[in-house]
């Protein structure tokens, strides 16, 4: 039977902002979801508050929301737009939450609204644990022995049946939010009780601990009448312990025989019948005991995952496509593979005939206070894939695409003698496992000892110690035995330029001229879902060293477009967002577009993006081999953020055609000294600054500069060991205790501008023409990295004149750096006078909300200029400030990091971002909140403590919460300015006065509302347990009186109503 | 130390790469298969005689060998073609490498190839006779020529030659995961003799599971000497080569099906069976060699995913009135399984028996149980 002719307008909920355990891959899933309906005819309806994705692109849905995802909220949507259909299985954990929610407030019986792809049944069934494990015993699946339980007492006693280490796994929670293993009782506690918490049920599953058994997951997918075939199975190379999105990850499964492997595969299609999951794609995971093949169901996710996206790019079957044609009455042998053009059905199992790693990414570096074992809850931020023929040439070339600087195994010991280190580095897992296991190995240590010590299989350590013993080779014998022959036969085992460069301590340029004189390069090989067994017409590539190169290049005018590898903080979906809009202007221009990324998540990999997809390490070997097999006209690589500029320069050398900007002109608004005389020479102003490189110049140049100051090492990027200090004392101590400063390591002074406005532009040249696409006010002061602050668009507190200036500036640095493409600039406002901070002649992580705010996708417009057509040609002449105003709030991971400081400063720490829009400063502000998760109360009691300098304006605030009704609550200095100000309010104790102190009450849940602002480290200390205690308690708080007074004109405006995209567009484009 | 390979296509194309296995040289077509896991399973059955295996899944050997896993007496294959051997075998059921294996049974093989390239060349000129020599003083003209005097397939009677010489009973069930064994259920509902084409032994694990007290006999069995036998039910093997020339089992086949004895083929058997009823076999280009194929049943429209590996088929077009079409492949629309609309008879082209392959298609043996099961009934 073909598609359902009853419905014919479908709502899907996307997965709202980047967070860790949620990320691009929703934007994957859901953009294929939106597309497939789309073409067949249905109206499609999207909610997602995330600004930065492709989906919520105008003309990707009918009828775009970008709204907070809430019931509330999806039920006024439901209410306007009146779908016939709900398919809940796109958005990740966020949308099924919010469907189950509609559904319980009988919002979907109302308006009629049926559920496709999942029923309520079906979700409820795999997610609660309990249902869960009672379904799994009625198809005769062993689950490990958990007791599920809703309070501590209850933990404690299910604990002493199942002994230690024990699991703890909170209900309906994402990437395993609030779960983890205990060892000890004090552990057990503590996590226990933030399980409960984490759990929008306080339900938490204690449970028997199967750590070291192998761990499978298997990605299947069923229609309506009951075919099931598998897509994937992927085999986690880190073993049960470590969440699977933390843990490296192979495909196919390499160490089960076909009579385990088909155990395997009946019960994942057992389960998903026994769940009810009618039609869609699922997960489910298993672990197997690696001793005499004893399986256990874990889990399974009734919707498209972030395996499922792997799954897909793994094997070429586009599982979220499919799933939504499923959803609407298609079966399996009805839909085409795509892939194969239509050769062969989407009824089949795919097979390939490479071997597919993933290896996760964290930042702990950007959260000292984190705990950085891995456990059963999530913590990387981005994961990178690579596609080999063998498993050694995958796993090298993932690793070399993790972006950590590392081009293979690189060593990471930094005592060769320091075997407690080691030992628990192997034992208890961290962020760089697997090179602490290539040291063991140079360190003689056996395969049996590494594997009790880490349970990784031995089929994997095996050739992880063989990569070590030919690294080993090379170096005792040096750059003169690398041969035809050896060269040929070390890149077929995956090795990197770079890395056979710095073992034979010649220069990664040198091995590659050598490599190619001896003919040496790769050959591309096709991803086709058949093992060769069909002819292919679709180019999804990868490299690899055999006899045949089936890349086939065309001769058509080629652009290379370089991604922006795996997301970490400060680099995500904005720039596979801008790389995608480049592909499409490079194809809209008449190019042929090619792809080069190696994110698994990310829409810019899905291979019909671009004309031609090379899946590889955004390393400049690969990205070279590239260029060289397809001589493109040019590349583009100022859209993928920082991984492809990097680039830039090398690339140059090599002789590859830079599109757009030149790295010249980016390395000069880079460079502190070039930039400051760049400045000087437009007569333009930046906060008085100095490079020091003693205590003494320091303190001299500080009076001269005055304070406060915004003190950095200069070798330091990403405002790490950032500080503002008030005085000369402070500054001596930075100086002597924080970094050391010297010739080498020089330290930066920057004057810090109090109450400053921070302003971020985004803008388009085409080299004559300047188009200002939007000028965003930061809601936080300057100070907080850009990327955390909220900020508005258009501005609220500028004058029109300061505006005007900031065009002319921004337009002025466009053309002095002969900018062709986009430019960011951010400004600091004081007063009337204007100061550049920095100014970003690439990409920018606000691009794709301004184009959402604008109603004009600025990357796409500023591609076609680096293409060579100017902004005239392309009738792009101006752009209307909106009527209305959007707000761009950032999303933070703190929850997952349980103690870390959610404090705000210059180190950025936001994973993701939603976007508000509104009539008023205060419904957009409002709306951001709510779609970041803040939910803001309505009355109760508001907690203010502040700083000296900021209590004129809390007296401001508090007054104006009174007026809303609510009760204050203050510190003793607070508490005296309010009262001074005939503000009434009642008295609390700081943490350090005794208790009962703000903690005590904030636990007791008697706040609502905290507004918190500090200085100086022993207050910050102080006030510490308290930001802390209210994330876990969800309690709005903020950081800085600017948020302060946008959370009160939020409260303000009561609620606000929902927008559709597309009209607010059109408003747009009329005025 | 790796000794050198060489693969040598009738068509010249010269593959060079390391020698695994027995030492020497060996002639056959040229075959891939798809499945990711199973080797031990493909090797050892004995549809492959005369056939050069190539597996497109790169790492092969993962798993080792375990005599559990064996699907006949022996390997039959005539030669392995792979692309890497891994350093280490990792599984709890492993008995020996795949190497050692090999060498036991002698086969030749050969690894480090570019198995994708051979498998591209295949699908692109269909298959292909070819050689592989290992050892020293590698001969790439006498391989070649070697590869050339191989004939192809058809017109090969292989069913004989595998066949088991002399008829024996079989009572172990399926495998068991927790014993890692095949326990022995009681097995006296219904008497099958099973011919042996090139039987796997899950065909008859998967009818003692289900009641049947098993016989197996040579492929050369006249129909007399099984009838004599008073079976419940005849089970028509897989096998190799081509069908056609198999004029004994055919007729033993049309004389069965006068005795209204129910009847299931696999494969060759289903191909043997098609014949008696008077229909045609062709050569196909490449045939089917995989674990994912999608066939479909017709009657239900049920989608199953099917192990494959087959290089002829059944002509739909010359099935006679009284057989109709039951399933077809969703990969080419050929034809995959056939029903005697007169007699208690069917056949699968596929296999359901997998092992290697997917549980899918496995209620075909329930079908048979229900066909013996009515026939009793009327009679």
């Amino acid at each position: 039977m073909p598609r359902r002719t009853d419905i014919e307008s479908i709502l899907i909920i996307g997965a709202g902002p980047i967070v860790i355990g949620q990320a691009c891959e929703f934007d994957y899933s859901g953009t294929q979801a939106c597309v497939a309906l789309k073409s067949e005819g249905y109206r499609v309806i999207l909610v997602n508050s995330n600004p930065a994705t492709i989906m919520t692109d105008p003309g990707v849905a009918d009828a775009t929301y970008i709204e907070p995802i809430t019931w509330e909220v999806v039920a006024e949507i439901i209410e306007r737009e009146k779908p016939d259909a709900l398919l809940p299985t796109m958005g990740g954990q966020t949308a099924l939450n919010c469907a189950l929610d509609l559904d319980r407030h009988g919002v979907l019986e109302k308006f009629g609204v049926e559920l496709i792809g999942a029923s309520q049944a079906a979700i409820d069934k795999a997610e609660d644990r309990q249902k869960f494990r009672e379904a799994m015993d009625a198809i005769g699946l062993k689950s490990p022995k958990s007791i599920l339980v809703n309070n501590f007492a209850a933990a404690l006693e299910a604990q002493t049946q199942l002994g230690f280490p024990t699991i703890i796994r909170p209900s309906f929670t994402l990437g395993g939010t609030g779960g983890g293993i205990a060892f000890n009782k004090q552990e057990f506690e503590e996590i226990c009780k933030r399980g409960l918490d984490a759990s929008p049920t306080s339900e938490i599953l204690v449970e028997q601990s199967v750590l070291g058994w192998k761990e499978y997951e298997m990605e299947v997918v069923r229609d309506r009448k009951d075919n099931c075939i598998i897509i994937c199975a992927i085999e986690n190379l880190d073993p049960m312990g470590v969440h699977t999105g933390d843990s490296i990850t192979v495909a196919p499964a390499q160490t089960l025989t076909d009579k385990e492997y088909q155990i395997l595969r009946n019960a994942s299609i057992a389960v998903l019948r026994e769940i009810g999951v009618d039609t869609g794609g699922s997960n489910v995971q298993f672990a197997i005991n690696p001793d005499n093949g004893e399986l256990v169901v874990i889990e399974m996710n009734p919707r498209v995952s972030r395996s499922s996206a792997l799954a897909s790019k793994a094997t070429g079957f586009p599982i979220a496509k499919v799933a939504a044609r499923l959803a609407v009455g298609y079966t399996l042998d009805e839909l085409d593979n795509d892939i194969t053009g239509g050769a062969t059905p989407a009824s089949f199992e795919p097979s390939i005939d490479y071997v597919v790693t993933k290896v996760p990414r964290f930042t702990f570096e950007k959260f000292p206070q984190a705990d950085d074992r891995l456990t059963t809850q999530m913590k990387s931020v981005g994961e990178v894939m690579a596609i080999g023929r063998t498993f050694q040439e995958s796993m090298l070339k993932a690793l070399r695409g993790t972006e950590t600087g590392i081009c293979g195994f690189d060593e990471i010991l930094e005592d060769r003698n320091d075997r407690d280190t080691l030992n628990r580095e192997l034992s208890s897992a961290g962020a760089h496992r697997i090179r602490y296991v290539a040291d063991a190995f140079r360190l003689g240590y056996s395969r049996d000892e590494v594997f009790e010590r880490t349970h990784i299989d031995p089929w994997f350590l095996v050739a992880i110690e063989d990569i070590v013993s030919e690294e080993q080779r090379v170096r005792e014998q040096g750059f003169e035995s690398l041969d035809a022959e050896r060269l040929r036969s070390l890149k077929r085992k995956g090795f990197s330029d770079a890395r056979l460069a710095s073992l034979c301590a010649v220069s990664e340029e040198q091995l590659r001229e050598h490599r190619w004189a001896l003919g040496i390069t790769p050959v591309y090989k096709r991803v086709d879902s058949c093992a060769a067994e069909f002819d292919v017409t679709t180019a999804y590539m990868y490299s690899t060293y055999e006899s045949e190169c089936e890349s086939l290049p065309t001769d058509a005018a080629k652009v290379i477009v370089l991604g922006g590898g795996p997301n970490r903080i400060g680099q995500g979906i904005e720039f596979d967002y801008c790389c995608v809009q480049a592909s499409m202007a490079a194809r809209d221009a008449g190019f042929e577009s090619i792809m080069i990324n190696c994110n698994p998540e990310t829409v810019s990999t899905d291979y019909d993006i671009s004309d031609r997809l090379y899946f590889e390490p955004l390393s400049l070997e690969d990205v070279l081999e590239v260029v060289r097999i397809e001589q493109p006209k040019g590349v583009i690589l100022q859209f993928g953020g920082q991984t492809p500029l990097k680039l830039a320069r090398a690339l140059e050398k090599a002789g590859v055609n830079i599109l757009g900007t030149s790295p010249d002109s980016i390395d000069l608004a880079e460079d502190r000294e070039r930039f400051k005389q760049f400045l000087i020479d437009n007569e333009l102003k930046q906060p008085a600054n100095e490079t020091v490189r003693s205590s003494e110049a320091a303190k001299e140049n500080a009076e001269k500069i005055g304070y406060p100051l915004v003190v950095r090492p200069s070798y330091v990027l990403g405002g790490r060991a950032m500080e503002i200090v008030y005085n000369s004392r402070q500054l001596a101590r930075y100086m002597d205790e924080a970094v050391a400063v010297s010739e080498e390591s020089p330290v930066l002074l920057d004057k810090f501008l109090n109450h400053a406005i921070e302003v971020d532009v985004d803008a388009v040249s085409d080299g004559e023409q300047v188009l200002i696409g939007g000028i965003m006010e930061h809601i936080e002061e300057a100070g907080v990295h850009s990327g955390d602050s909220a900020c508005a668009l258009p501005p609220h507190n500028l004058s029109a004149a300061i505006q005007d200036e900031i065009r002319r500036q921004i337009t002025l640095m466009a053309k002095g750096l002969g900018v062709v493409g986009l430019v960011n600039a951010q400004f600091a406002i004081q007063g009337n006078e204007i100061f550049v901070l920095e100014v970003n002649p690439r990409a920018s992580r606000t691009a794709p909300f301004v184009s959402k705010a604008v109603a004009l996708s600025l990357p796409f417009v500023a591609a076609q200029c680096m293409l060579g057509r100017t902004l005239a040609e392309q009738g792009v002449r101006h752009i209307a400030t909106p009527q209305y105003c959007s707000v761009k709030e950032a999303v933070f991971p703190f929850a997952k990091f349980p103690g870390v400081d959610p404090l705000l400063g210059p180190e950025m720490k936001s994973t993701g971002e939603v976007m508000g829009i509104g009539a008023t400063f205060g419904e957009a502000f409002g709306k951001s909140q709510r779609a970041a998760n803040m939910t803001l109360p309505t009355g109760g009691c508001a907690f203010i403590s502040v700083r000296d300098e900021d209590k004129p304006e809390a007296v401001k605030v508090g007054r104006r919460l009174s007026e809303l009704g609510f009760d204050l609550t203050a510190t003793g200095g607070t508490a005296r300015a309010l009262a001074a100000e005939g503000v009434e309010c009642r008295t609390v104790k700081k943490v350090l006065e005794g208790r009962p102190h703000i903690v005590d009450m904030i636990k007791n849940e008697e706040i609502d509302l905290i507004i918190n602002t500090t200085e100086g480290e022993t207050a910050i200390a102080d006030s510490y347990t308290l930001r802390t205690s209210a994330i876990q308690r969800r309690v709005a708080y903020t950081t800085t009186m600017a948020a302060a007074n946008a959370v009160v004109s939020a409260l303000g405006e009561k609620g606000g109503k929902v927008r559709k995209l597309q009209q607010l567009h059109e408003e747009i484009l009329a005025q | 130390m790796t000794q050198a390979a060489i693969l040598v296509l009738e068509d010249g194309t010269v593959f060079r790469g390391t020698a695994l296995g027995a030492a020497g040289t060996t002639v056959g077509e040229v075959v891939f298969n798809t499945a990711i896991t199973g080797y031990q399973e493909i090797l050892s059955d004995p549809s492959y005689a005369r056939q050069i295996v190539t597996l497109t899944y790169p790492h092969i050997g993962n798993t080792g060998v375990t005599t559990v896993d064996a699907e006949s007496r022996a390997t039959f294959a005539a030669g392995l073609v792979i692309r890497d051997l891994p350093l280490l075998v990792s599984n709890w059921r492993s008995q020996m490498d795949l190497d050692t294996y090999l060498r036991n049974q002698e086969m030749v093989a050969i690894a480090d190839i570019d198995t994708r390239a051979l498998t591209r060349l295949i699908r692109e000129k269909g298959a292909q006779s070819g050689c592989i020599s290992t050892g020293s003083g590698l001969d790439v003209e006498d391989a070649l020529a070697q590869a050339r005097a191989f004939g192809g397939l058809q017109g090969l009677d292989l069913a004989k030659e595998v066949s088991t010489a002399e008829p024996y009973e079989w009572r172990e069930g399926v495998w068991e995961l927790e014993s890692n064994s095949h326990p022995s259920p009681p097995a006296n509902e219904f008497k099958v003799v099973a011919y042996d084409f090139g039987l796997k032994h899950n065909i008859s694990r998967l009818l003692v599971e289900r009641g049947c007290k098993l016989e197996i006999v040579p492929a050369q069995t006249p129909a007399d000497v099984v009838l004599a036998r008073e079976p419940d039910g005849v089970f028509l093997s897989n096998g190799p080569g081509d069908p056609e020339p198999c004029s004994y089992a055919i007729e033993s086949i049309a004389q069965i099906l006068e005795n209204r004895t129910p009847m299931f083929g696999i494969c060759l058997g289903h191909q043997l069976l098609a014949l008696a009823c008077g229909a045609k076999t062709t050569k196909m280009k490449f045939g089917h060699h995989g674990a994912n194929h999608p066939v479909k049943d017709l009657a239900s429209g049920a989608v199953l995913i099917t192990s494959q590996n087959h290089g002829f088929a059944v002509d739909e077009e010359s099935l006679p009135a009284n057989v109709e079409a039951t399933h077809r492949s969703l990969f080419d629309g050929t034809l995959q399984g056939i029903r005697l609309r007169d007699r208690a008879a069917f056949g699968f082209q596929g296999h359901p028996e997998a092992s290697p392959g997917p549980h899918d298609i496995q209620n075909l043996f329930d079908e048979f149980i229900a066909a013996m099961r009515a026939e009793q009934e009327t009679a």
